[in-house]
């Protein structure tokens, strides 16, 4: 593990994220078409996606936008979808957290699902990692993301025209995404948490602005802590009388 | 048409939200111990918030105008599947892909 340098880690957070490439091209291709289609100038398109750089928040402003939502709305929907970002930015704290303050400033805006899905996963694994070295990885796993997402935008608004509906682009998002949270039900604890979550968001779906997802997401949070929580005690009192 | 003034406002607003977003633990917290039922949560917020993401885009698809759609469906448990079965993203999502599209051909 020592011989570990932190380039290795970086080409290491690469070879994680690239798979991630399937995803981010054609998706950042489709915002590029459908945003032209809305009428947005190309650098108008690029700034969207260089300033907010969250797809899926990309996508429901535009949509809101585009059915004349009001303007705060749009603004609301949008951070709301974007909220999680809260959430992995405390997860990923106690392993960053003592990066000076630029890395930190700089690790903020490059904060997305699929960075924080790779990092999370490894920092977990491997609580020797040093700060550099979980910059390192880290760097790595933006690399093939984000600069891929800019310039396929880039593509999808010069290109400018429909990419036929028979591609199904619509279903690239929830495949990529369920393909990357099966890893992760390693425990009872996870399990339980996804399935709460996923009744939670269809069963609160009727309400407005995405407020279901928020909802699904604290409540699943909240069930797996708690599984965790007895479960731990439960071995701790096998553990007495064994 | 999308309002010059609005999308502006929308664009600048939420990329400085987003970005709040990100940095307020990073900024605030630093390397301060966090308390360990802070940490209990933070460790599921993956798994509760991205299955919350998904869920209702594979059960009401936009695609479809919102309705349940089966190609779609067993290209999600075929994805499902082949992930909790190999742990393989990369296959799991391949296999998603051939499902979602054969499953489309076949309904026409």
């Amino acid at each position: 593990m020592s011989t570990e340098t932190t380039k290795s880690l970086f080409w290491q957070g690469v070879r994680d994220a690239a798979p991630f490439l399937l995803v981010v091209a054609p998706f950042g291709l489709l915002f590029g078409v459908v945003a032209t289609e809305a009428g947005l100038s190309v650098f108008e398109t690029m700034s969207f996606s260089i300033v907010v750089l969250a797809g899926a928040a990309q996508f429901a402003a535009l949509q809101l936008m585009v059915d004349n939502a009001p303007t705060i709305i749009a603004l609301i929907s949008a951070l709301a979808v974007n909220l999680r970002m809260a959430m992995y930015s405390a997860s990923l704290t106690p392993y960053l957290g003592g990066a000076s303050l630029w890395q930190r400033a700089v690790a903020a805006y490059f904060t997305v699902d699929q960075s924080y899905a790779c990092s999370i996963l490894k920092f977990e694994l491997n609580p020797d990692w040093t700060v550099q070295k979980r910059l390192s990885y880290f760097a790595g796993t933006v690399a093939p993301v984000c600069p891929f997402w800019y310039v396929f935008t880039l593509v999808g608004a010069l290109i400018g025209e429909t990419i036929p509906p028979e591609f199904a682009l619509d279903f690239a998002v929830p495949i990529t995404f369920l393909a990357l949270i099966t890893p992760m039900l390693r425990t009872k604890a996870h399990v339980l948490a996804a399935l709460v979550s996923i009744v939670a968001s269809l069963g609160f779906a009727f309400l407005p602005y995405n407020l279901g997802l928020l909802v699904a997401g604290v409540l699943a949070m909240a069930t797996g802590a708690e599984v965790e929580r007895r479960t731990a005690a439960q071995v701790a009192t096998e553990g007495e009388h064994g | 048409m999308i309002d010059k003034t609005e999308l502006w406002i929308v664009i600048i607003g939420l990329g400085l939200g987003s970005y709040a977003m990100r940095f307020v633990f990073y900024g605030v917290i630093g390397d301060r111990p966090m308390p360990d039922w802070v940490l209990r949560h933070l460790r599921y917020t993956a798994v509760a918030v991205l299955p919350a993401l998904v869920a209702p885009l594979v059960v009401w698809p936009q695609a479809t105008d919102g309705n349940l759609d089966a190609p779609r469906l067993i290209a999600a448990f075929v994805t499902i599947a082949t992930g909790i079965l190999t742990r393989n993203v990369i296959l799991a999502i391949c296999l998603g892909a051939i499902s979602l599209y054969t499953g489309l051909y076949l309904s026409g």
